[in-house]
């Protein structure tokens, strides 16, 4: 047959050599109503209903379930019913030997019921013990747990709640949900399944054969073909989403490509005291080889990269006077002093940490502890020019950190950096409501903190609504005066900083509770394939 | 940052008020630290058999509330009960100071000392407890581990001045350590300390000197062995009347911080707090220790209420200010505030610092919140990170899913689980990693990639995985010495090796990087013509004869951007693969 797909469907369901389906409908051709307790009581209920199923999806039976108990007889109780009780046993034992010892009675009818049997005999008066010996008492007794139990066998019911629960008790029957079916003939009754076909094909277009055939029922219950899909991870969807949102404010996005950064700019520019404990080794990555960095200086292409991308923000803030005037290039000397000075000595208005401060110390080579390093780059940068700026990155740093189920040696900082002329403490947390508001974050609240390169420091909390309580989400401020004006920026130009991990928000959202689930290599691909879409604004 | 416990009910008294916990840790939160927990809600055997205490987050930069009675006179006076005291100095009747002299062989190793003298102090158990703990707690910080400073007490009754701060050999300082019964030397102190569990990390700072830091009295009677351990003979009991404080230091700054500190917490529990007579004529730093004078400094107002975005007259300011435990008087300037900074408070460098207090004090969360700057701005991505998107959406649109594995590795993956050799000149490596994992920056996405398979080895095959992310380099001319490049790579592992999907892959992305595949000789020879083409390329990561090499004509220029091929088997085994994998990966930076 062109194409294959023509041909008798289904497939006989094989049971115990037995077509089932075929024989419903033989069964149906005699009488009105089939009752699948009666007349398959050996087919089991999975295996009725889908040849059922199969018949009725085609309207060629109809069906009614019903829902019962039935009392089930354990296997003991079944060998009760065949041999008789256990007492019976014992009883019965006595009878045909006349006198039984006590200690030979397990040999002859069992442990089990030796154990069982020989008590209840005593209670019926079935038997009595004579010295070490049983005798007989009764020349005939009635087996009423038998009966009971044949009884339960015939009917799968017993009336008397008690004596069944008693049963049960004793193990000896168990109740069981039993479904069965009342069946009859459908619309579209016929002795035999017809032919069907399971698909439209072209072939069946081309002849017109489509007319007549008889089509296979679709299944609506099951889920279509799996798609053999790639995926992005959802990491990055998220991060993606952050990209958006800074992309929509006119953040402009700030070149972090070097994971390795000297003391100078991870630390010392942005006023973080040599001594201070995250310059520890136990904190911080140090570098081993190469050994040590240059003193700040010029890095042009980083510079032609930003350059060409700010293109557009430098025609906005562009005006006539200012054209006329040349950008001031920056003095890369001066600013190693300027940082020397501020620790050291005090400058620009601060009494400074006053500690002797290492050069040695500040070309020490690090991995990143935060991409404020170059937030602290593109702001230096934007002392030549002062001007309204917005600037934004989310990429990897590292710590080092102890691993555990939050905490992993890398995650990914994202980094806001807003400067402009008299900004207000109050007009950056009006900007993180909105921020947040963004990812469907309300109410937040903002804490007092330290940082030693803000000031103000406020940490953000937002009230997570599935864990009833307020949390951490991120960390703010207002840059200090000791990191901007060595820089070169002028006194009135403030500039807002704000940051959280990529991981946090990202583990809120798809309720990951082990990072390492979901950054590095352990992280499961059908879970990276099963993650949704990333939606901050609607769930 | 440190955590401080205090007893809550303590505590409570000392504010005048029986707070619920919700509205104690609003206080807290308020004002800038952080209540962690109460223990009085704690259902831990331990918590339950004492009584309740609160356990207080400070921030790392106040030290003046790392003990009970900084936290309670703070919030009293953040609270309005009462203005933060001033501490001063008053020599005894005798006018004849204690005096400490430094000798110039201390240069050596732990140059300088401060101390003071606490008159007529009433210790109770809890204010003792206290005492030494926040000795600990600024040891822990603000000392770092003692490195810095570190801070000796005793009992003045027990010895006789004038003192002596000096540097000797180990085996000539002999004396009994703090609760110890046996006299030792320096260097069997060493000894006996190495493997104590709390002094046995301090021993280091002096180990292999020379010469070690001690302290002597009139008698020769031994104070201390800074930074390790005190005398037994000096020890202070709760029954010391007298007590003399040294603190030696390396840092300057830091040793009258913290002299100002325990001044503070515990001058006021004494009748009166003289000053202790140094003398150090080699270095200038001969003085009267310490000096308690608070800090002038002049504010702007305009700036605290700019940068707030508050409007108060100087008067209201003064009053806030008050409430952070600033004195505040009006300058001949209108514009400016003279502030008087206390002694506890060396965490205010700036101005910006005062201007900080004075919104804690408005209450940050009742600041006027206008929206900041209404400057248009032009948003745009970086380059580099445009490109890799473009690259990612089309790897997934391909079928292939995306990974994120670490960036730092074990070296053997990087390399010889590879078949790679190490040249010395390409990776960064890492000074101080915890554990093997980490020892380098990835030199090439590939060892990522292959852990990524070897631990979703569950997952029905093929499997295809990709990674556009960077990889760094050691690079001289950089001033960082170094720099990152952005690669992409892919993997497949399945039942067959997999090779023409890399390829295939290759072939599409190039289409979507709008290069075009040269094939023909001619074409190889015509340098108009841009593109890329493969040749057979050896490396041992890959199967020999089944690996190539990635080539582009940009510009006339040639670039070799990457490699593909099936995996060599011995790859496989290392990474834990049971079939065969075929890997892609080159250098996007060219097609910027």
């Amino acid at each position: 047959m062109a194409g294959g797909t023509r041909g008798p469907v289904p497939v006989p369901l094989e049971s115990q050599d037995r077509n089932l389906t075929q024989e419903i409908l033989d069964l149906l051709d005699t009488k009105p109503t089939l009752q699948s307790s009666d007349d398959f009581p050996a087919i089991s209920q999975a295996e009725i209903k889908a040849a059922l199923d199969r018949l009725a999806s085609r309207s060629m039976v109809e069906y009614q379930s019903h829902d019962s108990e039935q009392a089930i007889l354990t296997p003991e109780a079944e060998s009760i019913v065949a041999e008789g009780s256990h007492e019976y046993k014992v009883w019965d034992a006595v009878r045909q030997a006349g006198k039984i010892p006590i200690k030979e009675l397990p040999k002859i009818v069992g442990t089990d019921t030796a154990k069982v049997g020989q008590g209840n005999a005593f209670k019926n008066k079935w038997v009595k013990k004579d010295g070490d010996s049983l005798v007989l008492v009764a020349d005939e007794v009635k087996d009423s747990t038998r009966e009971l139990l044949r009884g339960i066998q015939e009917t799968k019911t017993l009336s008397d709640a008690k004596v069944l629960n008693d049963l049960k008790k004793r193990k000896l029957v168990t109740v069981g949900k039993v479904i069965t079916y009342t069946v009859s003939k459908g619309p579209k009754y016929a002795k035999e399944i017809p032919v069907e076909v399971t698909d439209l094909t072209a072939e069946m277009i081309a002849s017109g054969a489509w007319e007549s055939a008889n089509f296979k029922p679709y299944n609506f219950n099951a889920l279509g073909a799996s798609q053999d899909a790639g995926a992005l991870h959802p990491l990055m969807k998220v991060r993606q989403e952050f990209r958006n949102i800074f992309f929509s404010q006119g953040f402009v996005e700030m070149p972090t490509s070097h994971f390795v950064d000297s003391g100078f700019w991870n630390f010392d520019a942005l006023f973080v005291p040599q001594q201070h404990p995250a310059r520890d080794m136990q904190d911080t990555f140090f570098i081993s080889d190469p050994p040590k960095a240059d003193k700040p200086r010029a890095d042009p292409d980083t510079e032609a990269t930003l350059s060409a991308m700010e293109a557009g923000s430098r025609r906005l803030f562009a005006s006539p006077d200012k054209q006329s005037e040349q950008t001031k290039p920056r003095d890369y000397e001066q600013y190693w002093k300027n940082i020397k000075e501020v620790h050291q000595e005090g400058g620009f208005g601060s009494r400074g940490y006053r500690y002797p401060w290492s050069e040695d110390e500040s070309l020490r080579l690090v991995l990143r502890t935060h991409t404020t390093a170059v937030s602290t780059w593109v702001l230096h940068r934007l002392s030549e020019d002062p001007r309204p700026a917005r600037y934004f990155s989310i990429d990897r740093v590292f710590r080092n950190e102890t691993v555990d189920a939050t905490h992993l040696a890398e995650f990914h900082q994202i980094e806001g950096v807003i400067a402009d002329f008299g900004l207000t403490l109050g007009g950056l947390m009006r900007f993180l409501e909105d921020f947040f508001a963004k990812m469907g974050l309300e109410n937040l609240r903002f804490k007092p903190a330290y940082n030693p390169y803000t000031e103000p420091s406020m940490e953000i909390f937002g009230f997570h609504k599935g864990l009833n309580r307020w949390l951490e989400i991120g960390n703010s401020g207002m840059f200090r005066p000791e990191m901007l004006e060595p820089m070169g920026l002028p006194k009135d130009m403030r500039v807002y900083g704000f940051g959280l991990s990529l991981e946090r928000p990202t583990m809120m959202k798809y309720g990951v509770s082990n990072i390492r689930e979901l950054l590095g290599h352990k992280c499961d691909l059908n879970w990276i394939k099963a993650q949704p879409a990333v939606r901050l604004d609607k769930d | 940052m440190p955590t401080i416990g205090v007893d809550k009910a303590a505590l409570f008294k000392t504010l005048e008020k029986e707070y619920t916990t919700e509205e104690f840790d609003e206080l807290c939160f308020e004002f800038g630290i952080e209540l962690d927990e109460d223990t009085s809600q704690s259902s831990k055997p331990e918590d339950q058999a004492q009584p309740p205490q609160l356990k207080i987050e400070i921030p790392a930069n106040r030290y003046d509330m790392l003990c009970f009675e900084g936290i309670a006179l703070n919030l009293r006076v953040f609270l309005g009960k009462e203005k933060l005291p001033s501490w001063t100095l008053t020599p005894p009747s005798s006018g004849e100071l204690e005096t400490l002299t430094i000798k110039e062989e201390t240069m050596k190793i732990r140059p300088l000392c401060s101390g003071v003298v606490l008159r007529n102090i009433t210790f109770t158990q809890e204010r003792y407890d206290s005492f030494i703990a926040l000795q600990d707690k600024l040891h822990q910080n603000l000392a770092r581990q003692r490195t810095l400073v570190s801070i000796g007490t005793h009992d003045l009754d027990t010895i006789k001045g004038p003192f002596t701060y000096e540097a000797l050999a180990p085996e000539q300082i002999e004396f009994v350590p703090l609760n110890q019964t046996k006299e030792m030397n320096g260097k069997q102190l060493m000894e006996f300390y190495e493997k104590d569990k709390h002094l046995g990390r301090f021993l280091h700072i002096i180990r292999d000197s020379p010469v070690y830091p001690v302290i002597y009295d009139s008698n020769r009677t031994v104070l201390s062995l800074p930074p390790i351990i005190n005398g037994n003979h000096s020890k202070i009991t709760l029954n010391t009347k007298n007590v003399l404080i040294e603190i030696t230091a390396l840092d300057k700054t830091k040793v009258e911080i913290v002299n100002h500190m325990l001044v503070a917490m515990f001058g006021g529990y004494a009748e009166t707090i003289e000053p202790l007579k140094i003398v150090s004529s080699h270095n200038n730093e001969s003085r009267e220790a310490p000096d308690l004078t608070p800090r002038q400094m002049q504010v702007e107002v305009d700036f605290l209420n700019q940068v707030t975005g508050l409007d108060l007259a100087p008067p209201e300011i003064s009053k806030a200010l008050a409430r952070m435990g600033y004195t505040v008087s009006p300058a001949s300037d209108s514009n400016l505030l003279d502030v008087s900074v206390p002694i506890t408070r060396a965490d205010v460098l700036h101005q910006a610092d005062v201007m900080e207090d004075y919104a804690i004090a408005y209450g940050f969360n009742k600041l006027p919140r206008v929206y900041p700057n209404k400057s248009a701005a032009v948003a745009a991505p970086l380059p580099i990170n445009k490109l890799a998107d473009v690259v990612r959406l089309e790897s997934a649109t391909a079928g292939w899913t995306e990974v994120m594995p670490l960036i730092l590795c074990s070296h053997e993956e990087n390399f010889e689980w590879l078949n790679r050799k190490d040249d010395g000149k390409t990776a960064i490596k890492l000074a101080n990693p915890k554990t093997a994992e980490y020892q380098i920056v990835r030199t090439s996405l590939l060892p990522g990639l292959l852990k990524t398979i070897s631990s979703n080895r569950h997952h029905a095959v093929p499997i295809k995985v990709f990674e556009v992310s960077d990889v760094g380099f050691i690079d001289l001319a950089q001033e960082r010495k170094s720099r990152n490049e952005r690669h992409f790579a892919a993997a497949i592992m399945g039942k067959t090796s997999g090779f023409e999907q890399v390829h295939g892959l290759l072939d599409r992305l190039m289409m979507m990087l709008r290069s075009v595949f040269i094939t023909r000789e001619d074409g190889l020879k015509n340098d108009k013509l841009e593109g890329y083409w493969i040749e057979e390329y050896d490396d041992p990561t890959f199967l020999k004869g089944h690996s190539a090499a990635v080539k582009l004509n940009i510009a006339g220029k040639h670039h070799t951007i990457g490699v593909f091929g099936i995996l060599h088997p011995s790859v496989l085994q290392k990474f834990e693969l049971q079939y065969p994998v075929s890997t892609l990966e080159f250098n996007l930076e060219v097609f910027l």
